[in-house]
């Protein structure tokens, strides 16, 4: 299969120029006449959903919260990235792109990445007028901040609640959308398939969480934008209803998946405490601007208390490693030096398993020279939130933090214009593959999210309904029944297992995420890897006979939701690692042991400069070698010339 | 460093909302619970404990885990989000509790808030007053320069203090007339004290109050329990400010009746 991404050639800073003046239009009379459906509430999501309306096309919009303004978007903290150069210092459109490529790691595809960067600076304009209370200087005028892996200051803020703010606004253009009826929004509501008829996707398949009813939608065009697939590690920062199975089911329905091991790990996170824990919780990376990461020197000082240990028995890895960043190195590294740290025992905090896996970051010093009022106004409810957890108070005692996966750069395979390769199937926001490389910056997030949602998918989805015009598939043609009557019996299925079963969705899910952060984690190597590939096959026909649900399919059954989700969390680990696997280099968040100077990624342009991306060839039955085959769209570089990365 | 407490957990247990709904003791499933785990934690450790005895676990909404997304929310013991101030049912940590002591937990209680599944409500109101009016109009596009409207920092600050709601609902179940006023005022005052959103501060005001009412919420008597209840902290003082809005603009506001005319 040859994999098409229908960039558009030519000078780079015109090209989403020439192409939006290439793609069709539909006449504004004729827009109402589609639809097109919105699965997923996001950034992305309600921001599309929104914007689609506005232009005049019918949305159905879903989400499995019990309202949109839940999505995890909501949890993000830090900020979002706007090449708007405010600060004056040296900051420009070219630079974000540059940074981004960079960042990446030479694995993203640079007309994707320039577009981005083009009009993050849209979006900071668009999100200001919709009252997002950005942060301000004195003047009135908008504040910014520096954001790890970037030397300027381009990231704009709401306090530590930047992702909440940014939801709120497009949750309001959505709501504003909603009683204009020009949305249909279906809350508590999941999608579990997709209906591809004769290659075209024309509709979705979703069960009602409230009442149980599995049910079709149709449409002209269906957009994903469901996220990532950080919660396949069961421990993560994203929420507890995070999954992939809009992804999966459109995966399993001829949408390739793309680099699904680049998977980002983020550095600071609150250390896990025991056994019954259902979840991470990241501290904002800005906390990295202020504060100083660092492990006692000598491993006899990790249990003493750190404010007793004088400055030359502490080390600041980060700071001494790589003076010119400091403690601003970008996630992956920062990410790796406290594993190494912990690996070498000097890690503080609970012992888990024989280790300490924790190191300060340390505020002492910004309080004193900026003063607890400054730093409280930064990052209070940060600080407030971390001794709410784990009752330590951030301002006497150094936190205590370590990486945990918290965002997935790989996603389902699309082209220029979002789509997939399912003719009128898009995928916006952390659900596709394509603006990050093998590691996003921090920051951009938020900025992808919106991109594509406000700035992206409005044109290239109408561009699509204008060359394609209406799907005539309707309610009775037989792949509408077919698709319902397949979901229904994969839900039977589950149920007739759980009455049976003996072990919870839980302790099997707890079991893959083990497995998963072991040998396709922060770290990856060959045989690691061949053990994970051997031994999750064998869990998931466990799991497959032996899980075990109460209460029924009809009604409100969270046992059941999670069920479905974590049978295709299974699949989808599996094929994490085979592609970690095949992908004999490092790159970015791929860290593979074999290939490294001295802890930091070797990458092998000449093999691996491309995207991998996997087509499912197996029917209804678990993925056994050969059940999917990777595919390969080569990366170029014109603009950003391939170099190692180095931040020294 | 681990604590492990054993208590007495009763909660309460309805399925949908026409069952009367009752409360079960599930002292049973309660015992070594670690005081490093959050209350939500707690509780999925009493499901699994529920499944694996081949009952239906307990069904109540929750999650992102971090405070932020409004999902969660139950009555601890009569509080809404139970005994920490300025903190949610997931940020509630066991260390707040002793070993042996008694826990009710019960749903959101409110007419406008009909409960869904056990201590599962649904709050789809709070989406329907934003509907009428929580928002300014600016399509994708539309807006001038983010730098060409000044906003001095007070003012983008306690516009962001009002902004900082999560939408849970702990004020109405706080409130003794199950009142959402603080959750629509703060939409009110988020939009309204910005520059950029004036425009609609009038009309925002009279439809948000009027779909309020629709709802079936109950008006504001100054108990401030919501306040005392909000995870958040958003002020009372929002609320005020919501009614000198409401007032002004049911003196002033005139729905436009102009009409676009043709272009020629």
């Amino acid at each position: 299969m040859e994999l098409r991404s229908n960039a558009p050639t030519g000078p780079i800073e015109k090209r989403w120029d020439q192409h939006r003046f290439d793609m069709k239009l539909v006449n504004p009379a004729n827009k109402r006449k589609f639809e097109v459906i919105m699965v997923g509430t996001g950034l992305a999501g309600a921001a599309g959903a929104a914007s689609l309306a506005d232009l005049g096309y019918n949305v159905k919009a879903f989400c499995y919260q019990d309202s949109p303004r839940r999505a995890h978007s909501i949890a993000a903290q830090g900020g979002i990235n706007g090449a708007k150069n405010y600060q004056g210092d040296g900051d420009s459109i070219h630079r974000l792109f540059y940074d981004t490529v960079k960042g990446g790691d030479f694995r993203a595809r640079e007309s994707n990445v320039y577009r981005l960067a083009q009009v993050s600076v849209d979006i900071i304009d668009q999100c200001v007028a919709l009252g997002v209370p950005f942060a301000r200087e004195y003047g009135g005028l908008l504040a910014n901040r520096s954001f790890g892996g970037a030397q300027v200051s381009r990231t704009f803020y709401a306090r530590g609640q930047t992702g909440q703010q940014l939801l709120l606004g497009a949750y309001s253009a959505l709501e504003r959308t909603i009683a204009g009826g020009k949305v249909k929004m279906n809350t508590r509501c999941e999608m579990v398939d997709v209906i591809v008829s004769e290659g075209r996707a024309v509709g979705i398949v979703t069960r009602d969480l409230v009442t149980g009813k599995i049910e079709s939608h149709l449409a002209d065009a269906v957009v994903l934008a469901t996220g990532g697939y950080g919660n396949v590690f069961y421990l993560s920062t994203n929420a507890k209803g995070c999954n992939a199975t809009a992804a999966w089911r459109a995966h399993k329905r001829g949408a390739l998946f793309a680099n699904p091991c680049f998977t980002q790990i983020h550095p600071t996170c609150i250390p896990q405490g025991g056994d019954y824990q259902s979840k991470l919780t990241l501290m904002s990376e800005s906390l990295r601007n202020d504060g100083r990461v660092w492990v006692p020197r000598k491993h006899d000082d990790v249990t003493k208390d750190p404010r007793t240990l004088s400055e030359k028995d502490r080390y600041y890895y980060l700071e001494e490693k790589y003076p010119a960043f400091g403690n601003l190195m970008p996630r992956d590294i920062a990410s790796r030096q406290a594993k190494f740290v912990c690996d070498e025992g000097l890690g503080v905090g609970p012992e888990i398993n024989g280790v300490r896996r924790g190191v300060y970051l340390d505020f002492a010093d910004a309080i004193k020279r900026d003063g607890k009022q400054t730093i409280a106004e930064k990052y209070g409810n940060l600080f407030e939130m971390y001794e709410r957890i784990t009752g330590e108070d951030p301002y006497q005692v150094p936190m205590r933090i370590y990486p945990a996966i918290h965002y997935t750069m790989g996603g389902l395979w699309v082209d220029y214009n979002l789509m997939s390769t399912i003719d009128g199937l898009f995928v916006g926001g952390e659900a596709n593959f394509s603006d990050h490389g093998a590691n996003r910056l921090g920051a951009s997030a938020l900025m992808q999210g919106l991109a594509d949602g406000y700035f992206v998918l409005p044109y290239t989805v109408g561009n699509y309904l204008a060359t394609k015009g209406k799907s005539k598939v309707t309610e009775s043609d037989a792949i509408v029944k077919q698709t319902v009557d397949e979901t229904k019996a994969r839900f039977q299925r589950l149920i007739d297992v759980g009455q049976k079963g003996h072990q919870t969705v839980d302790s099997f899910h707890r079991k893959l995420g083990t497995y998963i952060w072991d040998h396709c984690g922060m770290e990856r190597k060959a045989d690691g890897l061949k053990k994970a590939l051997a031994e999750i096959p064998k869990l998931r026909e466990e799991f497959h006979a032996d899980v075990k649900i109460t209460g029924s399919g009809e009604g409100l059954n969270r046992e059941l939701e999670k069920a479905q989700r974590v049978a295709d969390f299974f699949e989808l680990g599996e094929l994490m690692c085979r592609d970690a696997l095949e992908r004999d280099e490092s790159a970015g968040c791929h860290f593979r042991t074999e290939h490294q100077t001295n802890g930091e990624c070797v990458r092998d342009d000449e093999r691996y400069a491309h995207v991998a991306a996997w087509e499912w060839k197996g029917k209804d039955v678990a993925a056994r070698e050969g059940n999917q085959v990777r595919h390969v769209e080569p990366l170029s570089f014109e603009y950003v010339k391939l170099t190692q990365r180095s931040y020294k | 460093m681990n604590e492990n407490i054993d208590l007495k957990l009763h909660v309460w247990r309805q399925n949908g909302p026409s069952d009367g709904g009752r409360f079960e003791d599930y002292t049973g499933y309660a015992k070594n619970i670690s005081t490093h785990a959050s209350f939500l934690e707690f509780l999925d450790v009493v499901n699994d404990r529920l499944i694996l005895d081949g009952k239906e676990a307990i069904a109540f909404d929750h999650d992102c885990r971090e405070g932020i997304c409004g999902s969660c929310g139950v009555v601890i013991n009569g509080q809404p989000h139970g005994p920490q101030r300025a903190t949610t049912t997931c940020q509630l940590h066991m260390r707040k509790f002793q070993t042996g002591a008694e826990i009710w937990v019960e749903p959101f209680r409110a007419r406008a808030f009909p409960v869904v599944k056990d201590l599962a409500v649904d709050r789809s109101g709070f989406d329907r007053i934003v509907q009428a009016g929580g928002f300014i109009t600016a399509r994708a596009g539309s807006a001038p320069d983010a730098n060409e409207i000044p906003v001095p920092k007070t003012v983008a600050d306690k516009s962001m203090d009002a902004a900082a709601c999560i939408g849970c609902g702990a004020c109405v179940a706080a409130c003794p007339n199950a009142s959402a006023s603080l959750f629509t005022s703060a939409k009110v005052a988020h939009l309204g004290l910005l520059p950029q959103g004036q425009a609609e501060r009038m009309k925002r005001a009279i439809s948000m109050v009027g779909q309020h009412e629709k709802e079936g919420f109950g008006a504001c008597s100054n108990h401030y329990e919501c306040e005392a209840a909000c995870p958040k902290q958003v002020s009372v003082e929002f609320i005020a400010r919501m009614n000198r809005d409401h007032l002004k603009a049911q003196l002033t506001y005139v729905e436009s009746a102009g009409k676009d005319g043709g272009a020629g």
